[in-house]
């Protein structure tokens, strides 16, 4: 190995250290080395739901079979981190052993959000998030005769979902009036809530946790809601959000937010330290994103950004128009550009819904200017492309209206519903403007 | 209040709960093959037309039950859940025990059908073969043979799993539509068609009547005797014998430059069509690994060389043995055969050199291998022996072991364990070259959707070719691959609405571009342009 070898060291095996791994191999020679206390090899953890449901094997999350890192001389270290030295340049290992290091960057990830509730750390509570989590269900599902999960979100409609696939009774409690309303308007927010109940889940609207009871031998016995209720069950799902996994650092001079204070090009307040993903916090939202976003995407865009500066060619984070998907049980959502749960002072919102109620989309457009700001969509699936285009070349509402056939991504033979959208749209906003 | 079903076991959970209406659909199915059994074992039924039809009926009749409390009450959607918990689709007891039932049956069905029942020398059928002649003298007007008891058993699976598959996967319309047309070419063109012809022309000398069964996955279809066969069976002859060579040299790469391979493999073909229906629950288990691939490449490709080499060799056979029944003699034969590929090879090549995959090149060099015994037999062959082997003992032999040992026996008995495209992928000649025009000459290809691919697996892990379609998504990249039979499970399967099988422009279907939308603009730039 030259001499002039450079190390480049990554914490965290997940999209964005793989991702960053993957695109300096491409473009240099660089030592690289991966630490992750997880897996071994990096896997999507995307899918570890479709694990428990039993769709796929666990190998089959794995997107590089486990050869592939050897043929890119890409080091993978299986254990945790217990410490950052920067000054020595240097990572202290669980087994106090050292790595050296000439970059590092931090891509840990996150943890899910626990706030303190009596009982949060019993055996039988569990979030989400990681492969450990999983074994963990895998273990408690067959004993269980109740499953309560906590918080509205998309982690935890998930969570339902893997848990009612082996017959395992749910209650769901959600904190908010309706399923993720603070990100979904109140139209796609309670079709959702619809959909649970016909998934015969037990759906608590504004209901809180309170406390977790035990058992005798500490495993988790019921949970007491704010209504005084109390629910008999042997799995808490604690789904109410993430938070950057970055308390190893707390004495390692890095400068930390929530997470790891990035500038634009990801650099910490230490020179040749980095972080991407989720575990990164940058100084301020870029644009009307928040300033830690824990999103498959961002993550990724970002190991594929920081790649670039650490091969000689610095680079900005500068990510594009916004766009994210899930699934809510059968119902797929995607969404482009921005459209808010409350509409902003200058937006104006057009919904339709089928009469099925399994169908809708939403469209954000600016008041004045008719400008196209956004789009939800559920159980009608849209081309990135299109609306990546949409919202760069500012077109008008009226132009996506026009163009509805052209965004359409659904199979082919499925029934397209342009026409009774473009009509309810000519109704509701006097006439389409032609261009 | 709680709207959830009670549960009150304390280890229960695992999916393996059969409602009651399953139950009696299950009962009802196996009661009805259990009748077929008995058959096999000679039991002689007092009114055999009664029994057999009640026995036909309740194996639909049980699988429909069966299928309609599987999925109705249900919503609509993705109905996977714990095939890899599961002994029958996880490789367990139940799938092994199907395997070899399977594989036992083929064996017995290709090589010894007496066992069957089937009457040898002018004895009268028995067993379940003599079971069937009632409706055997019904459609075709002869005593059934173990093919038909075969072709019967083949239609029934594709239109009753086929109904099973059709309500599994309701919330898609692409997988109506693909499986009514399976069913309705499998129960039309395979099977009443055929049967009915020969009902109809009693004196015609044995043909294929399937049109949709095209050479070279039908490999006998230029072989001397039934060459003969269709040229001294009139009109019908005839007209199979011209639709037969329009099928392979006009309308197949027509439909296939439009709609890709999907047309045949997973919309017409009766192996496909199979494949599609009783297959279905065994489709992930079709490994993709690159290894794997590898294997395919050279096994697909092997069959592909053995399949044309042979009908070439059968071919000039019976030209050099029947100078006086053909127009044009070996010689010109031979040149006609191998200038056809080399302008064929030569120009895909000179065109298409830039687009060729792993696959590709594998094909053509195929075709290259292919010119090269075809030259070599016109130079060191006599009448009978082809490169010092008798042609009719090679043409046996494509039979023994790709006709029958691995298509039927492989292909079908292997199902449950390495899943249910095993004869496709790695067997089928006509696959193979349907691939090459897929990859170079087609409008077809699988949409990535922007950047939105989470590479969870689903896509990879369903798909029945066994593809690492994922590999594709996840960069951003369209799928263009020749095994690709356009099924559209991916499509289905995938949580995001990330795949869209799509026929469009040829201009930017092969794409390579590493970079996926929602990036950068400046970043995706420079990317590409590396």
């Amino acid at each position: 190995m030259p001499f002039s070898m450079e190390h480049i060291v990554i914490i965290g095996n997940g999209i964005s250290g793989v991702t960053l791994a993957r695109h300096i191999r491409k473009q240099s020679d660089s030592k690289i080395t991966i630490i992750s206390s997880e897996t071994e090899f990096f896997f999507s953890r995307t899918a570890l739901m479709y694990v428990f449901m039993g769709h796929m094997k666990f190998e089959h999350m794995q997107p590089y079979e486990n050869d592939f890192w050897k043929k890119n001389s890409i080091n993978l270290v299986h254990k945790r981190v217990t410490e950052v030295l920067p000054k020595e340049k240097s990572l202290v290992l669980e087994d106090n052993s050292k790595i050296s290091f000439d970059k590092l960057v931090i891509a840990t990830g996150s943890i899910p959000n626990k706030f303190g509730w009596p009982g949060q750390d019993l055996n039988g509570v569990t979030g989400l998030y990681d492969k450990q989590d999983l074994e963990a269900l895998e273990k408690w599902a067959p004993t269980t005769k109740r499953a309560v999960i906590v918080g509205g979100g998309l982690i935890g409609i998930e969570l339902a979902e893997m848990l009612r696939s082996r017959n395992i009774p749910v209650t769901f409690l959600v904190r908010e009036k309706s399923f993720w309303s603070g990100v979904l308007p109140l139209g796609e927010s309670q079709m959702i809530n619809r959909h649970i109940l016909e998934h015969h889940i037990d759906l608590r609207l504004g209901t809180n946790l309170v406390e977790i009871l035990s058992d005798k031998n500490g495993h988790a016995r019921a949970v007491v809601t704010d209504k005084g209720e109390t629910i008999d069950c042997e799995i808490v799902g604690l789904t109410a959000g993430v938070s950057p996994n970055v308390a190893f650092l707390k004495d390692s001079g890095i400068d930390l937010g929530r997470g790891v204070k990035v500038n634009r090009f990801l650099e910490t307040n230490i020179k040749d330290i980095f972080a991407i993903g989720d575990c990164a916090e940058q100084h301020e939202g870029i644009d009307l994103r928040r300033p830690i976003e824990a999103v498959w995407y961002t993550g990724r865009m970002m190991g594929e950004a920081l790649a670039q500066t650490l091969t000689g060619n610095p680079t900005q984070y500068k990510p594009g128009h916004w766009f994210n998907s899930a699934k809510f049980l059968d119902i797929e959502y995607q969404t482009y550009g921005w459209v808010f749960a409350k509409p902003m002072e200058h937006e104006e919102q057009f919904y339709w819904e089928h009469k099925d109620g399994k169908k809708a989309i939403r469209i954000s457009f600016d008041k004045e200017s008719r400008t196209f700001l956004g789009i939800n969509t559920f159980g009608i699936r849209l081309r990135h492309e299109f609306f990546d285009k949409v919202l760069t070349d500012e077109k008008t509402v009226d132009y996506v209206m026009h163009h509805l056939a052209e965004a359409n991504f659904d199979p082919e033979f499925f029934t397209n519903y342009n026409k009774e959208i473009q009509q309810q749209f000519t109704t509701e906003f006097i006439g389409l403007k032609t261009e | 209040m709680s709207k959830s079903p009670k549960n009150i076991s304390i280890a229960s959970h695992q999916d393996n709960e059969l409602s009651t209406v399953q139950k009696l659909g299950l009962t009802l199915g196996f009661i009805g093959l259990f009748i077929m059994i008995l058959a096999l074992f000679n039991v002689n039924f007092p009114n055999k037309t009664i029994w057999f039809t009640v026995s036909i009926s309740s194996i639909l009749i049980g699988i429909i039950i069966y299928a309609r409390s599987s999925y109705l009450h249900k919503p609509e959607g993705i109905n996977n859940n714990g095939i890899f918990h599961k002994s029958l689709t996880n490789r367990g007891i139940f799938a092994y025990m199907l395997g070899i039932l399977l594989t036992s049956f083929y064996v017995v069905l290709y090589w010894y059908p007496s066992y069957l029942g089937l009457g040898e020398d002018g004895v009268a059928n028995s067993g379940i073969v003599g079971f069937f002649d009632p409706f055997s003298y019904f459609l075709n007007g002869h005593a059934a043979s173990q093919w038909f008891v075969y072709g019967t058993f083949y239609t029934l699976a594709i239109l009753g799993l086929g109904y099973k598959f059709i309500l599994k996967y309701r919330n898609n319309k692409y997988q109506l539509v693909r499986t009514i047309s399976v069913m309705f070419f499998q129960l039309g063109f395979a099977f009443l068609i055929p049967e009915i012809l020969s009902k109809l022309n009693p004196d015609l000398p044995y043909f294929a009547k399937d049109l949709k069964n095209m050479w070279p996955l039908n490999y006998y279809f230029f072989e001397d005797w039934h060459l003969t066969n269709m040229v001294q069976g009139g009109n019908l002859g005839m007209f199979m014998l011209i639709f037969g060579v329009a099928m392979i040299f006009i309308i197949s790469p027509i439909l296939t430059y439009f709609y890709g391979k999907r047309w045949y493999c997973s919309w017409v073909c009766g192996c496909g069509g199979l494949a599609e229906t009783a297959g279905d629950p065994f489709r992930h288990l079709s490994n993709s690994t690159e290894t794997v691939w590898k294997v395919e490449r050279w096994m697909i490709h092997s069959v592909l060389v053995f399949s044309f080499v042979t009908t070439i060799a059968v071919i000039f056979t019976f030209l050099s043995n029947n100078p006086e029944l053909s127009f044009i003699t070996r010689n010109q034969f031979i040149y006609g055969i191998v200038g056809f590929l080399v302008v064929f090879t030569g120009a895909l090549f000179y065109f298409k050199r830039s687009d060729l995959d792993a696959d590709a090149k594998y094909t053509m060099l195929s075709l290259v291998a292919i010119i090269i015994i075809s030259i070599a037999i016109n130079f060191f062959s006599g009448n009978q022996n082809i490169l010092f082997i008798d042609s009719y003992a090679l043409r046996k032999w494509y039979g023994f072991a790709i006709g029958a040992a691995f298509s039927g026996v492989i292909g079908v008995g292997f199902y449950p364990l390495l899943g249910n495209r095993v004869w496709c992928r790695f067997g089928c000649p006509m696959a193979a070259i349907l691939g090459l025009q897929q990859r170079l000459f087609s409008k077809f290809r699988i949409t990535t959707n922007g950047g939105q691919c989470i590479s969870c697996g689903n896509c990879t892990t369903h798909c029945e070719m066994g593809i690492d379609v994922r590999s594709y998504a996840q960069k951003g990249e369209n799928i263009v691959r020749s095994s690709c039979v356009g099924c559209g499970i991916c499509a289905a399967v995938c949580p995001r609405g990330v795949l869209k099988l799509e026929n469009g422009s040829e201009e930017g279907r092969i794409n390579s571009n590493e970079i996926l939308l929602g990036n950068d603009v400046n970043l995706m730039d420079l990317l590409n342009n590396k």
